[in-house]
């Protein structure tokens, strides 16, 4: 019993030995020499656990007395996730090291907290949940403020340290009323007892998780610690947040709400559709007047998230095809854009200020078009593969009957689009400046830029095949 | 009123207030104090539950190290607590409007509280009749295996948190070189200088 249900692990219990030898094997090296190695290997490692959960998974096995579900979903997010993580490694590491910020126990914290993330995408128990929450969360919250001796980067990770603690106090109150309600905390066993509607109590134990869970994946009104916690971490951190951590809140919050509490979907439906409006036109909104391109970046996915929210929100089974297929997209889209980022410096010093691209076309010119079609794809124009994620989820929306948010999701769509189409208009368009950035950047960056850039016009022809996945990965979670 | 009504009423007060003190209380060193309180009457409560174990746990852990800790941290560090408190009292209308309706909310659910049919089925079932501790015992390390060696993980990862973030290493302190000390011999380590009277060295 116990050796199958360590073999349904298999691959979380590699990773959590991998991280434990690294550590153990990284102590005895002098002062982080074996980081650029370890970065290496555990992106590696990472890349290779892609490929063997996706290729070897079969059907849904669910282990620990069904505190670990093991479907097509749970494959489905685990293999964005390390894929995601992976590439964001490699893309920090040159940065990283440059900066002198490359130690050795970040590639460890980031393996821990990708072991986190799996177990979140894979909970079964509201426990199990909430373990897989904790470690992912808390290895964040020390990379965040990696950089210790700068006050912004301390303050991002403080911030994002009492703000996670105040939204796990809320998902466990609303954890505790659910099980108060339910007598078990396990997933099949809430789904049984609501099978007859919702108590009043009930209601209150999901409001209280929901509220938990858009913090996690800072769905506004809860999205207060975004822009303060993006601008502060090293750029790398950063762009490890925009991705794989977004993708497995997502996962959490879909498996909590279909597997937990699939019978009751019309409760919890205008939760999610009420985050997902307040989001989209938050996100869209507030990036305006922003100067900053991390700060830009941190709005954008605020609105991104509200967009992914909206498949969820449509409660179906193609809802949560679309928001895997969106969430996928934002992922490959947000690794251009933050190589792009990384590699903005001027005399070696990272720049973050948009009106730094100013006339960047002309500087630069493969960079700038790669970088304006990742733009126009996070802005959601036709032809680029961002445009196909949206309307991925206005379908599901509409199909749903939710019309009035599809009609939202597109006035906001339009109204974002005004602040990536700014970006573009500076780098072509912009008045020339004596503050330019400087030219030339690492092949690794300058790789993941273009393939990025290639990917969301390429990909148009057939998504390179994600769709079915995606579906096969819904029809697990939603029956 | 029987006595574990009575009991029940006394401990629930004391938490309560014990709670309610550890907010108000101007001194943050009360503060602590009140908290202790709040935790040891929790602790009565779960006595009369029947969970000896938890309660136990909660003095032990809670009120043996947890408080203490905050009580040091709070004597040691030198935070202006009155300043804090100033920059507190500009958000108290809002803070106050989002408690009122949190209360409210809250009074309504629990007003109209009921459990889900088949409750009885679905709770954790006694094994066999050991007392508290040895069941929570196998139950720990058997049905929970995965989540207390996710807790031991997360552990970890706290562990290497605190060292990534506070750990220097200094190069302008001397070290102590072990193998020096015990290869030192007088010889060495002295050397005799013949000074003449009225010359110095």
């Amino acid at each position: 019993m116990l050796s199958q249900d360590l073999n349904t692990i298999l691959p979380e219990i590699i990773l959590s030995l991998f991280a434990m030898g690294a550590m153990l094997g990284a102590v005895y090296t002098v002062k982080d020499k074996a980081a650029t190695l370890l970065v290496w290997i555990t992106s590696g490692l990472f890349v290779a656990l892609a490929f063997w959960i996706g290729t070897t998974g079969e059907g849904t096995t669910t282990a620990f007395s069904g505190m670990f579900v093991d479907d097509a979903f749970s494959r489905f997010a685990k293999v964005t996730i390390l894929l995601a993580a992976a590439a964001v490694l490699i893309m920090s590491q040159e940065y990283m090291a440059k900066r002198d910020l490359l130690r050795f126990e970040y590639p460890i914290l980031v393996a821990l907290s990708v072991v986190g993330m799996m177990m979140m995408v894979s909970a079964g128990d509201l426990m199990s949940l909430y373990m897989g929450l904790e470690l992912q969360s808390l290895a964040l919250y020390v990379v965040a403020s990696l950089r210790r001796d700068s006050v912004k980067s301390t303050e991002a990770g403080l911030k994002y340290f009492v703000l996670g603690a105040l939204s796990s106090g809320l998902l466990l109150y609303g954890a505790s009323l659910t099980y108060g309600f339910a007598g078990t905390t396990s997933f099949s066993g809430i789904i049984e007892a609501t099978s007859d509607g919702v108590s009043l109590g009930l209601l209150f134990g999901l409001v209280f998780m929901s509220a938990g869970f858009a913090f996690k994946v800072s769905a506004a009104p809860f999205h207060m610690w975004t822009p303060d916690v993006y601008e502060g971490s090293p750029t790398p951190v950063t762009a490890f947040f925009a991705t794989a951590p977004k993708v497995a809140a997502m996962g959490l919050f879909a498996r909590v709400m279909h597997d937990a509490f699939g019978n009751s979907v019309s409760d919890w439906q205008q939760i999610v559709a009420f985050l997902s409006v307040v989001s989209m036109f938050l996100g869209a909104i507030a990036a305006i007047g922003q100067t900053d391109i991390k700060r830009l970046m941190a709005y954008s996915s605020i609105a991104h998230m509200g967009f992914a929210l909206m498949g969820l929100a449509s409660g179906t089974a193609f809802g949560v095809q679309a928001m895997l297929v969106y969430l996928a997209i934002y992922v490959a889209m947000n690794i251009g854009t933050f190589a792009f980022i990384l590699s903005m410096q001027k005399d070696g010093v990272p720049v973050t200020s948009i009106a730094s691209l100013n006339m960047y076309s002309k500087r630069e010119p493969l960079k700038a078009l790669a970088m304006l079609i990742l733009l126009f794809s996070l802005a959601g124009v036709p032809p680029m593969l961002g445009f196909f994620g949206k309307f991925y989820v206005l379908q599901a929306a509409y199909e749903a009957g939710l019309a009035w948010l599809a009609v939202a999701g597109v006035v906001a769509s339009v109204i974002g689009a005004f602040y990536y189409l700014r970006i573009v208009f500076f780098m072509y368009f912009g008045s020339e400046q004596d503050e330019q950035l400087d030219t030339g950047s690492s092949p690794v960056l300058w790789g993941f830029l273009v393939a990025s850039a290639a990917v969301m016009v390429i990909g148009v022809i057939n998504l390179f095949g994600v769709e079915p996945l995606a579906e096969a990965a819904s029809l697990a979670l939603v029956n | 009123m029987t006595p574990l009504v009575i009991a029940f009423y006394a401990f629930a007060v004391t938490t309560i207030s014990g709670g309610l003190m550890t907010v108000l209380a101007r001194n943050p060193v009360h503060s602590v104090l009140w908290l202790i309180l709040a935790f040891l009457s929790s602790a009565g409560l779960f006595v009369l539950l029947g969970a000896e174990f938890v309660a136990m746990l909660l003095i032990i852990v809670y009120v043996g190290a947890v408080a203490v800790l905050f009580l040091f941290v709070v004597m040691m560090l030198d935070v202006d607590f009155a300043e804090l408190k100033a920059e507190m009292a500009r958000y108290m209308p809002l803070a106050l409007l989002i408690g009122v309706v949190l209360l409210m909310q809250l009074a309504i659910a629990f007003g109209v509280w009921g459990f889900s049919d088949g409750v009885d089925s679905r709770l954790a079932q006694p094994i066999g009749d050991a007392e508290n501790t040895k069941q929570l015992g196998m139950i720990m390390y058997d049905q929970f295996f995965l989540i207390f060696q996710l807790a031991g993980l997360i552990l970890l990862v706290a562990m290497i948190g605190a060292i990534v973030l506070t750990l220097r290493h200094r190069t302008d302190v001397k070290r102590q070189d072990v193998m020096t000390q015990m290869s030192r011999d007088p010889a060495k380590a002295m050397e005799l200088k013949d000074v003449k009277p009225g010359q110095g060295l």
